[in-house]
């Protein structure tokens, strides 16, 4: 049995086709951003024309466009995304590592928040298949599902922070308090969105062969759901959960709007906005090397959940 | 007492096209160390009766009638007060090894979980007792293969560890359904040979659901043929072989290919389908593709008790 090794050796593959697929996420950006009308420096009151020289010469604007873009590719490898172009004296990185742990705490605790309630409810639904119990969990769900973030976030604002004053409105300061709602508002969605998928999964594992043969054991029904139904149930909220996560964590643009926090999702607009060529393309290719790390954490989860796929050579 | 002693069981699903009548009314009974055979067509009804014993039928089944075991009724109970006969007392092996077993865990924690829960065996116990019982029905170093997972393993192997799985608790029944159709034919003589050992070396009663009569003149004493739902006849392996009194029956015996007869190159069947369990016909249920049907039939035959206990649902035992 070559598990670990074989595990190992299929990560190192992984990691080198990851090579291809930001060259190729790499090359898009830079020409689309240059593609879209309109530049970094334009503004209504038209600058002279020595200035608009001197900082396109200082941000090597003025060189063709495939040397600019080398230059770029230069700049990558050393992890260098540039100073942005409309946040004076700021890098890009900077920018990032301002932003991105915000982004990623109220993320992370959504995901969390989702993955245990979600799962949770979706179980109980499965187990009470065709009852009041899962007639009425669902249709919440749907109903979360189906209601948009700008509607339930000023909702919640509403109800607990201005009627009943428990919360603050917005802002940021690392504290609980200003993380519960917009936590809440982020995870509310996904937890519906986890709760229907597992309940799908579940009742499909329930009813196949093996969890017969498990009652047929005489295995009181908790011992065959966790034992028995759980694992296969949960792969396909896993590998919903991959690129899920990255969207969250990346910053929800509407909910950092609505809640004034400082996270990442409000840079990657304004910058789209604003032509900040550095910043898009920083935090694009930083959400896609963050997509390309999920799905890879999703397959090594897989193939630990699922003794079929062990990457071994055999396979 | 009977180990076992079924009484007017009836089965029925609830479909959206109404109700499916897939056992109605069957008895039967079993001794320690019996070996019974239930025959029949897909759609007979075997697979279903003991589906209801188990208390495994789908959600949309009910079942009623009796079923005594050592004098509890198993048709009385609830999951809960199964889960103390499941397992331990009867176990079951189903059809199709390829997925009747867990894939996403290993044979250890498939074979140990009956013992640590039945018997209380430490995890160390019960791994020892579950090699012990893949030597037994013949796994290749069973100390390495018990770590293995199912798909690691051939069909026939798999089967092997249902039936080692099925008799870790040393049962008083076990019951097989079709544990040998889904394997190929050397497979399916191993596995057959194997369960007859067993049966030799324990006191294990057997009820077998099969459709290959093949396998049953190997293994059982006594045959039940069900046909829709019913028990249409029922003697020893003797009297059913070499005198068969249900037309069914006689139909089903023609039907297994014969290779030592080089006169007769033909396939038997008997012509026409099942009747359809939504609505079953008055009178014979077999009627319809009964080549010896005559007025009588459009009443329904009752199951006739003959020269040595030999039971058969035909109005020709009356005839003659």
């Amino acid at each position: 049995m070559m598990h670990e090794h074989g595990i190992l050796r299929h990560a190192a593959q992984r990691l080198l086709g990851v090579l291809p697929t930001m060259l190729l996420l790499i090359t898009v950006v830079f020409f689309l951003v240059r593609v879209a009308p309109g530049g970094p420096f334009d503004s209504e009151k038209a600058l002279p024309p020595e200035i608009q020289a001197n900082l396109e010469a200082k941000y090597h604007l003025d060189e063709p466009l495939i040397q600019q873009y080398f230059r770029y590719l230069g700049q990558i490898l050393v992890l260098d995304f540039g100073p942005s172009f409309q946040y004076k004296d700021w890098t890009v990185n900077e920018l990032i590592a301002e932003g991105f742990p915000v982004s990623l705490t109220v993320g992370g605790l959504a995901m969390v928040l989702a993955f245990l309630v979600g799962t949770m409810i979706g179980i109980t639904a499965a187990m009470k298949q065709n009852t009041p119990v899962d007639y009425s969990t669902m249709g919440f769900a749907m109903l979360g599902i189906s209601i948009p973030n700008f509607v339930v976030a000023p909702l919640l604002i509403l109800v607990f922070a201005v009627y009943a004053g428990w919360l603050p409105a917005g802002g940021w300061d690392w504290s609980v308090q200003r993380m519960v709602l917009p936590v809440i508002t982020l995870a509310l969605p996904m937890i519906a969105y986890v709760a229907r998928l597992t309940r799908g999964s579940m009742i499909e594992v329930l009813h196949s062969n093996f969890i017969r043969t498990a009652r047929a054991k005489g295995l009181p029904e908790k011992t065959v759901i966790r034992r028995h139904a759980l694992k296969p149930a949960m792969l396909p909220v896993i590998s919903f959960m991959g690129p899920a996560t990255a969207g969250l964590i990346t910053g929800s643009v509407v909910i950092e709007r609505i809640y004034a926090i400082p996270g990442l999702g409000s840079y990657f607009v304004t910058g789209a906005l604003n032509r900040d060529y550095t910043l898009v393309m920083g935090v694009v290719i930083f959400y896609g090397l963050l997509i390309i790390l999920l799905n890879f954490i999703v397959d090594l989860l897989y193939a630990w959940l699922n003794p079929k796929i062990r990457y071994d050579e055999e396979y | 007492m009977n180990l076992l002693d079924v009484k007017n069981l009836t089965v029925s699903f609830d479909t959206p096209d109404g109700q499916v009548h897939a056992v109605s009314g069957i008895d039967f009974t079993l001794e320690e160390g019996d070996a019974l055979a239930i025959v029949g067509e897909s759609g007979s009804g075997k697979t279903q009766t003991v589906m209801a014993l188990m208390g495994l039928l789908a959600e949309n089944g009910t079942a009623s009638g009796n079923a005594w075991f050592r004098g509890e009724d198993l048709m009385a109970m609830d999951a809960q007060e199964l889960n103390r006969h499941r397992g331990t007392d009867i176990a079951m092996i189903f059809q199709d090894p390829m997925t009747s077993l867990n894939p996403y865990l290993n044979i250890e924690k498939q074979m140990t979980e009956v013992l640590m829960h039945h018997q209380d065996l430490s995890h160390r116990e019960a791994t020892e007792h579950a090699i012990e019982m893949l030597r037994a029905v013949r796994i290749p170093d069973p100390e390495q293969r018990i770590r293995q997972y199912p798909h690691e393993f051939s069909g026939g192997m798999r089967q092997r560890v249902m039936v080692a799985m099925g008799l870790l608790c040393e049962p008083d029944i076990l019951i097989a359904d079709e544990p040998t159709t889904a394997l190929d034919v050397t497979v399916q003589a191993q596995i057959s040979q194997l369960m007859a050992e067993l049966r030799r070396q324990s006191r294990t009663a057997i009820v077998l659901i099969t459709h290959d009569l093949g396998v049953v003149a190997g293994l059982c004493d006594r045959v039940l043929v069900m046909y829709a739902g019913e028990v249409v006849e029922y003697g020893t392996v003797e009297q059913i072989y070499y005198s068969p009194q249900h037309p069914y029956t006689q139909g089903l015996l023609d039907s297994v290919p014969r290779l030592d007869d080089v006169e007769d190159q033909s396939l038997h069947a008997i012509p026409g389908n099942p009747p359809n369990l939504l609505s079953l016909p008055k009178g014979c249920s077999f009627r319809s593709r009964c080549s010896k049907a005559f007025d009588a039939c459009r009443e329904k035959p009752a199951l006739t008790e003959l020269e040595g206990g030999q039971l058969a649902r035909c109005h020709l035992v009356n005839r003659s």
